[in-house]
Order: C-alpha cells, then sequence, then structure tokens
C-alpha cells in the first residue's frame, strides 16, 4: 500500500450486460477463450510462484536459527535435518518492543477508520440525495483532492498539532487519517449510496419520513456493502502507513506503530535478518487475516469506483 | 491504560457524537419554515466532513505553496530561491530523474503484467486461487515488502554461499553476486521490482473486471469469423478496455510519483536511488529545510497535476450519463 491516503482511483463503470463487478469469477458458465494450452498453464504457474517465493522466503527465514539465515539460503530449510526455532519471534516481541507496537497499530488503525467512515457517511448521503447551490463544484474539489500528494499537507498540518501539543499523540494520528482519507471515502459512498433506487427514498418522503430517519433507517443499512469495503481499505491503509506516523508520532517511541518499528530495525541494522523477518510477519499477520477473511470486500473497495448498487 | 480509555471514547464517542450532531441538526431546523429547511440542511450535513478537508487538505497546500517561496525556517520570502534549488541540486535533479523512471517503468510493468495475467487467468479454471497469490501482497505494507526483497536482494561476498535466492542463481550460473541495492546501476530497478511485486494485483483486478464486462457473444462472433486470438485480443479486447487501462494508468503513476515507504525503508535513498518524497522528508526532517521540503512537494504536485484535471474531466463525463 502506498503509505496513507486513497490510491486515487476512479474507474469507470464496467458492468455490462448486468454483470456484477468486482467480484473473483471463477469458471464461466461459457467458454469466453478457446481451451487453455499447457504453454499456458505453465506461464501462469511461474507467475504464481514468483510472486509467491518471496514471501515463503520471509515466512520460512523468520523460524531459522541465526546462525543458519545468515549461512545459507533459506531454500536449504527445506531439505531435512529440520531445525525451525520460535526464537526469532521471542525475541522481536519482547526485546524489540513489537508487542507494544502492535498494540499501538491496533490504537492508531481502529479509530483512524470509524471516525472517516461516519464523517463522510452523512456528508456522502447529502451530496448523493440533496440539492445545494455548488453541490458538483464542491465535489469537483473532492474528486482533486483525491490524488494530492500527503507531502504537500505534511509541514503546515507538523505545526498545527505543534501549536496545539498533540504532536506525537495518537490523537494527530487519529485526525490526520481521517482527514487524508476522507475524499476517497466520500468518492465511494457518494457513488453508492447516489446508485440506490429513487422510489425507496420518494416514498419515504411522501410518507412523511425526515432526511434523518430515511437516512439512518434506509440509505444506512442498504450501504453496508460500501461501508464495509470503505472500511477494510482503511483499515489496511492505517495499519500499513509509514510516513503520517513517521511525519506525526515520530520519535515518541512509547506510541510508534508496528511499521515505524520495523522500519527503524531495519535502518538501525538493529538486528540480523532472522530478526527483521519475524518482525516484517509481525506486521502482516493481520493484514493478511484481513484479506483471505474479507477478499470479496476488499476487492469490491478497488473496483469501488465502478459500484452502483 | 488512559490510551485504553481514549480510545474507547474515541470509538464510541466519536460517532455517537455525530449521530448526535445530526439529531441535533434536524431539532434545530424544526425552528425554521419547511423550504428555508432544506436550504439549510444540506450544509449542515456536511459540514463536519468540510472541517476535516478543509484543516487537514485544502489549508496545508495553501500553507505549502507560500512556505515555498520562504526561507528555510519560513520567515522571510525569498522568491524562486528554492525551486531554483531543486531544478539546479544535481542530488534533487538525480530524484527527478528516479522519479521519471519509476513513472514509466513502473506503470508500464504493473499496467502489462496486469493486463498479461488477467487474459491468462481468465481462460483456466483456478482463476480466483490464482488471483489471490498475485493480489496478496496488495495486503502488506511497504516495510514488510522492504524487508521480504531484501532477502531476495540479499548479497555475500564472493565465493561464500549466497542467502539471496537472486545471487544463488546467478553464481549458480557461473556469474559473480551483485549488489543489487546498494549500487547506482541496478538500486532503483530493484526497487522499481518490489513496488511492480505490490501493485501488479490490483491492476489485475480492476482489468480482469473490465474483461467480464465484454460481452462472450462477441468474442465468439469473432472467433467464429475465424479471428485467431492475437486478432481478438488486438482489435477486439484492447479497444474496449481502452478506458479502463487509462484509468488504472493514471492510478499508477500517481503511485510512482509519491513513490516514499520503499525507498525509505530499503535503501534511504542512498546509491542514487533518492526520489522526490523521500528527499523531502530529508530536506525536512534531516536539514531542516522547510523552504526547500515546500517546493519538493509544490513540483510533486504539479506532475500530478495533469491527472487531476484528467479526472475531473472523467468525473463529468460520467455524471452527463448518469
Amino acid at each position: 500500500m502506498t503509505g496513507a491516503g486513497s490510491p486515487g482511483t476512479m474507474v469507470p463503470p464496467v458492468t455490462q450486460g448486468g454483470r456484477p463487478i468486482g467480484q473473483i469469477r471463477s469458471g464461466p458458465q461459457r467458454s469466453r477463450a478457446p481451451r487453455p494450452r499447457v504453454m499456458i498453464h505453465l506461464v501462469i504457474l511461474a507467475m504464481m510462484a514468483v510472486w509467491l517465493l518471496p514471501t515463503a522466503g520471509l515466512l520460512i527465514n523468520s523460524f531459522r536459527t541465526a546462525a543458519d539465515s545468515s549461512a545459507t539460503g533459506w531454500w536449504t530449510a527445506l531439505l531435512p535435518p529440520y531445525e525451525f526455532t520460535l526464537d526469532n519471534y521471542a525475541a522481536v516481541l519482547n526485546q524489540s518492543g513489537l508487542a507494544d507496537a502492535f498494540i499501538n497499530s491496533l490504537f492508531i488503525s481502529i479509530p483512524a477508520t470509524i471516525i472517516p467512515v461516519v464523517v463522510a457517511a452523512f456528508a456522502a448521503y447529502a451530496f448523493a440525495w440533496m440539492d445545494f447551490p455548488y453541490k458538483n463544484a464542491l465535489f469537483v474539489v473532492v474528486i482533486g483532492l483525491l490524488v494530492i500528494p500527503l507531502q504537500l499537507t505534511l509541514i503546515p498540518v507538523l505545526r498545527l498539532f505543534a501549536t496545539f501539543g498533540i504532536a506525537g499523540e495518537f490523537l494527530a494520528v487519529w485526525l490526520a487519517h481521517t482527514g487524508y482519507g476522507l475524499p476517497f471515502a466520500l468518492y465511494l459512498l457518494r457513488n453508492y449510496m447516489g446508485g440506490l433506487p429513487k422510489e425507496v427514498f420518494e416514498s419515504a418522503a411522501i410518507d412523511g419520513a425526515s432526511p434523518a430517519t430515511a437516512f439512518f433507517r434506509l440509505a444506512l443499512p442498504m450501504s453496508v456493502p460500501a461501508i464495509a469495503s470503505l472500511a477494510i481499505f482503511q483499515f489496511l491503509w492505517t495499519w500499513n502507513d509509514l510516513l503520517v506516523s513517521l511525519i506525526y508520532i515520530g520519535f515518541n517511541i512509547e506510541n510508534q506503530p508496528l511499521t515505524l518499528k520495523v522500519a527503524n530495525l531495519v535502518n538501525s541494522q538493529g538486528g540480523g535478518i532472522h530478526l527483521l523477518t519475524a518482525a516484517a510477519f509481525v506486521t502482516m499477520i493481520l493484514p493478511l487475516i484481513v484479506f483471505f477473511g474479507l477478499q470479496r470486500f476488499f476487492v469490491r473497495g478497488i473496483t469501488g469506483g465502478a459500484v452502483k448498487g | 491504560m488512559s490510551d485504553l480509555v481514549m480510545a474507547a471514547a474515541v470509538v464510541v464517542g466519536i460517532p455517537a457524537a455525530l449521530v448526535g450532531y445530526i439529531l441535533g441538526v434536524e431539532f434545530v431546523l424544526r425552528i425554521f419554515p419547511q423550504q428555508r429547511r432544506s436550504k439549510v440542511r444540506p450544509w449542515l450535513w456536511i459540514l463536519p466532513a468540510g472541517l476535516f478537508v478543509f484543516v487537514f487538505l485544502i489549508y496545508p497546500a495553501i500553507g505549502t505553496l507560500i512556505d515555498s517561496f520562504k526561507d528555510r525556517r519560513s520567515e522571510d520570502f525569498v522568491g524562486l530561491a528554492n525551486y531554483e534549488y531543486v531544478f539546479t541540486n544535481r542530488d534533487v535533479i538525480g530524484a527527478i530523474g528516479n522519479n521519471v523512471l519509476w513513472l514509466i517503468l513502473f506503470t508500464a510493468l504493473t499496467v502489462g503484467f496486469g493486463l498479461i495475467i488477467a487474459i491468462l487467468l481468465d481462460r483456466v479454471r483456478y482463476e480466483s486461487a490464482a488471483k489471490s497469490v498475485i493480489f496478496l501482497p496488495m495486503a502488506i505494507s511497504f516495510v514488510a515488502a522492504g524487508v521480504i526483497w531484501s532477502v531476495v536482494y540479499a548479497y555475500d561476498p564472493p565465493g561464500s554461499s549466497q542467502t539471496g535466492p537472486l545471487n544463488a542463481i546467478v553464481t549458480g550460473l557461473g556469474g559473480n553476486p551483485v549488489s543489487w541495492l546498494r549500487n547506482g546501476s541496478t538500486g532503483t530497478y530493484a526497487l522499481i521490482i518490489i513496488g511492480v511485486w505490490m501493485w501488479t494485483g490490483f491492476c489485475m483486478v480492476i482489468l480482469s473486471a473490465g474483461l467480464k464486462g465484454i460481452s462472450v457473444e462477441l468474442l465468439e462472433a469473432a472467433r467464429v469469423d475465424g479471428a485467431n486470438e492475437w486478432h481478438v485480443f488486438r482489435h477486439i479486447i484492447l479497444p474496449l478496455l481502452m478506458p479502463t487501462i487509462a484509468v488504472v494508468s493514471t492510478t499508477m503513476i500517481i503511485i510512482a510519483l509519491k513513490a516514499f515507504d520503499i525507498v525509505y525503508v530499503t535503501t534511504n535513498g542512498n546509491f542514487g536511488t533518492d526520489v522526490l518524497a523521500n528527499r523531502m522528508y530529508n530536506e525536512l526532517f534531516n536539514f531542516s529545510q522547510f523552504g526547500r521540503a515546500a517546493a519538493i512537494a509544490i513540483v510533486l504536485m504539479l506532475a500530478i497535476a495533469p491527472i487531476l484535471v484528467a479526472n475531473v474531466r472523467r468525473f463529468r463525463e460520467q455524471e452527463a450519463i448518469r
């Protein structure tokens, strides 16, 4: 992931023939292409191997002793005699303080996910279903903000945090992640809510429902898939972010998240490859669980601009 | 412990406060006559988001623009001196050159591989498993990816056993081990490959969704008429996918221009691998040159500006169809 901030994707609608997009589909009912030849299978398998082996190497090295991983390549561990150890994990979690950093990462990511999603939901509903002057012009500003580099904001925001005495605190990172995550959140939710059936809101209005009721009882429950995608995305951005923590938490060691701790370990050469690999895997555990558990939502979040109900 | 209380207060309190805010708005609006209500309401609904966007994006962007014309402490105006520095300093020019390399190679490789993989996987039964494998690196951080690839690129002196698979292959073929990352001629390429490994899955997923949108009948009709697979790709799939390819490419260009984490973690810009975003960080925190750092940020923004314009134009077109 790119540190913090949205990838700035604007995907044109790719639904044609009424097929839902954003799903990893397999086994098409009708042949889309001729039966694959052996060559194609070999090319695909080779690519899968290239994509998997770096991570496999990391995982294997993280269970090897310091002596082994500095002497021979990780692939030699695949042959007997097998000598694996959990010592590296014990070392990084305790001595290197990664257990604390793991908690810090959770402390940062969970509020930094919830706040922008909630803030964006109201505004997205207003953009989708209310009329007001300059509505489109304002939304064009949001589209523009999707792509601005965070670097453009660092110095003034850091000064602001210093003025209020919250530089280095979790609060600073929560607020910053909220601001940075909002353009994408607004874009995704506004597109999704705008695609909900018009009749639902019209009949609710005729029945005397206030906009607040329509929002809480209709728009919000109907937008759960988009909100889920957005929340997963925002969680992974904030969990994987380095830049925002580096700038706004910086040297406040107590509050450093995993990414910052591991980056410091790498830069200080603090510990051999056996420790770095274990440390890197600790940062990956949660994203991998989220990825495998919620892949469908994750993919839908990526094709987000195209999600239309 | 106090942090835990605060986090709990934030997680529960902020959503509750916002719900309370909306209900409060509705309550206050009852004072107004019916017509005025629907005029005032939208502004109050977008106010919280608007405040965040203003404080964390718009206000600081303007501040940075002003800082870029001021000295290192942001006190006195120095005209265009910071921009002169950006475009004349050899190290910064080197970083700009690397950004250009990122922009071309990273974009071409991620979109190219993404397209090839999407098309190949469309033909096999294990499509979703294979997609998960290619897509997986998207979920992890650049920091973790940096460590993963430092194992791949590991270098041991000639003669000793190589712990990195890449150099093991090179020496196995009779060559000398290469210090991939700490070497001016390969460093940036090695970093770009890490980026490609992470982002190809993203391109693949979007291009694949676009591919599934092309009607099967169209492809079958072409094949029945005797078109071979290359013709089907060149004259049907490629033109129909072009809008999707354009969008994915612009996203990759933005990522290439903003590249930071991967450089910071692996080489910190040494060995001729620096990029603008990392240079900006160093100007800011290591050299305390606020003016120069601001000027680099503005240059980055100007590089991204054409894409911003294209996005806005595309949004307008989509709205027109809506």
